[in-house]
């Protein structure tokens, strides 16, 4: 067998780095494939970009993504909210609780979104006053359903009781990642279930919740588009209403598709900060020694003192 | 002789058909470092974790500083403990775990504090003075603001063992602490241990480290299949026992 002659430490030899040619290539065609469709868009007047430029900052353009925004928002932060508690539930010992949760993202999750938004919007057809009172009992309180149903509570309900489905089993699966030996731990200091889950599992837990909790929000920016059915002017139903009118719908539509890329683009930022915020302590992570005799490869020295490596016999002497 | 602090009255714990623990009856006193032996799965991580309430134990008395564990009198009777209840009792025993368990989201002294200030709700500035002098015991005061990601084991373990001490518990557990460490780094947590017995501190701690059962000891029960086997000074029990199957497991430890 020939074998090349063995490097020698002490020779001086320059460097090069690694040559990565496939990388030129791919770079070149990619770049390439970005400009002609930049330019292919751009040259055809069918786009009607002048059309874009009038309409993009256009007051209803405007209120209507307000609309959007807003209804994002405001359906996400109660979906996560319900999402917490629906997956508290679920994981919790008691019976009732994890069945009622159960049911909960069964039936949420198993309709049609647009079904449960024609639902809530319908629902003083079903039940036209809303009653607080006892069972069976004097009332204290009544109310109109359709005084109360608009068509932006309709969407709020539809929205944010479909989400808490979702986010139910985010949240749980994110609980689910973190080890029992936390909750022991928190538990054997003395801290309360509310405790543990707040102050221990549930800060840990982000770092799994986060991603897709981030495609969830980019998710619900578009389908609050669905609310068109029940009337509510968000920024599709408003570019909407103006291409009906003026039969631009192309330009109209890359009006809201433009919307809908910046206001993505700057939650993607968002979700970034978010998760290095959650990041804390797990950065540079080294792995706990899972036995004793995991041996370690040989490195520098312990930066342990020699008397603490020795038996403890040694030590019972010192302190003597 | 005083009153003990832990005191254990034909414990019984079953997992499914299997009984874990038969009649356990052990006590210990103020002041005293009882180590539990015994070969795998004998038992004896399943009593420290009874004695802490996070096992509920099927049958027995089982006392901390003469409350029972899990229950309170109610007029003649005996009434289970809720959730929140045994926290409070939980608070009175420190327990240390053989994987740790630090909270990683924490720094060292974050970690020794969030007893005293969520569960005792005390005044931060009061509770972070404490646990600094508390690292300052474990020899980690430079350490602060590490997270646990960042510690090796060794100093891991010291960490944990400084927010158990954090709530000012009238008794300590260990669960193997050294086990899951590369031998270089057991002696450091030993030290912590060591110290902390000569302070007078009471200490239940489950081991392999039979130097340190001998040297620091003050009584030894080994445990072999749910039973308490034998107990008691621990050269006589590690050099001289007197149940066969003492003898049989000492031998291959030995070994
Ligand atoms: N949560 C549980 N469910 C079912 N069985 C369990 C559970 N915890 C422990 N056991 C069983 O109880 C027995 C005693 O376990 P325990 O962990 O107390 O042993 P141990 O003496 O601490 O052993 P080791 O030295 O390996 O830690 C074992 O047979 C184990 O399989
Ligand atoms: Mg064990």
């Amino acid at each position: 067998m020939t074998r090349t002659a063995p490097d020698r430490l002490d020779e001086d030899l320059p460097v090069l780095p690694a040559r990565y040619t496939g990388r030129w290539v791919a770079a070149v065609v990619v770049a390439g494939a970005a400009v002609m469709i930049v330019y292919a868009m751009f040259t055809n007047e069918r786009f009607q970009w002048d059309v874009v430029g009038q309409y993009l900052f256009a007051p209803p353009v405007l209120s209507g993504l307000l609309n959007t925004l807003l209804l994002t928002a405001v359906s996400m932060a109660i979906g996560i909210v319900l999402g917490i508690a629906v997956a508290v539930c679920r994981l919790s010992a008691n019976p009732i609780l994890s069945c009622a949760a159960w049911a909960y993202s069964w039936f949420f999750r198993g309709t049609p979104l647009m079904v449960q938004l024609l639902f809530w919007f319908f629902m003083a057809a079903l039940v036209p006053k809303i009653v607080l009172g006892i069972p069976f009992g004097p009332s204290f309180f009544e109310i109109q359903t359709n005084a109360v149903i608009s068509p932006f509570t309709a969407a709020l309900l539809g929205l944010s009781l479909n989400e808490g489905a979702y986010m139910g089993e985010i949240v749980r699966s994110g609980i689910r990642a973190i080890s029992k030996g936390q909750t022991e731990a928190a538990k054997a200091i003395g801290m309360s279930r509310a405790q543990t889950m707040r102050r221990v599992v549930l800060p840990q837990a982000m770092r799994v919740i986060i991603p897709p909790t981030g495609n969830e929000t980019i998710g619900m920016l578009k389908y609050t588009s669905l609310v068109i059915v029940i009337g509510y002017s968000e920024l599709l139903t408003s570019v909407s209403i103006i291409y009906s009118r003026t039969f631009q719908t192309i330009p109209l539509l890359i009006v809201a598709a433009i919307w809908y890329l910046a206001v993505t683009a700057v939650l993607s930022v968002g979700q970034y900060y978010v998760e290095r915020h959650f990041e804390r302590g797990f950065s540079p992570v080294r792995p706990v020694r899972a036995g004793r005799n995991s041996g370690r490869p040989s490195g520098p020295a312990p930066a342990v003192p020699a008397a603490a490596a020795a038996s403890p016999a040694v030590e019972l002497e010192r302190l003597k | 002789m005083n009153d003990p602090i832990v005191s254990a009255r034909g414990v019984r714990k079953s997992f499914g058909h299997v009984e874990v623990l038969k009649d356990i009856s052990l006590d210990v006193h103020a002041g005293e470092v009882a180590c539990l032996l015994g070969p795998s799965g004998s038992g004896k991580s399943t009593f420290l974790r009874c004695i802490n309430h996070l096992e509920k134990i099927d049958g027995g008395q089982l006392w901390v500083h003469g409350e029972r564990i899990g229950y309170r009198r109610a007029g003649g009777r005996l009434r289970e403990l809720k959730e929140h209840e045994t926290s409070r009792q939980r608070a009175s025993v420190g327990m240390v775990f053989q994987q740790f368990n630090l909270f990683p989201h924490r720094t060292a002294l974050e970690n020794v504090i969030e007893g005293p200030l969520i569960v005792q709700r005390r005044p931060k500035a009061e509770v972070r003075a404490e646990g600094m002098a508390l690292l300052e015991r474990v020899g980690l005061a430079d350490k602060h603001s590490h997270y646990p990601g960042q510690l090796s084991g060794g100093q891991q373990q010291r960490v944990a063992i400084a927010r158990a001490l954090a709530l000012k518990p009238s008794v300590m557990l260990f669960d193997e602490p050294t086990s899951a460490l590369d031998p270089e780094l057991v002696g450091e947590v030993l030290d912590v241990m060591v110290q902390l017995a000569a302070s007078g501190m009471t200490m239940i701690v489950v081991t392999h480290e039979m130097g340190f059962a001998k040297e620091v000891g003050d009584v030894v029960h080994f445990m072999a299949d749910g039973s308490l086997v034998e107990s008691g000074d621990p050269r006589q029990v590690l050099e001289d026992p007197r149940e066969a199957r003492t003898q049989a497991f000492l031998s291959k430890v030995l070994a």
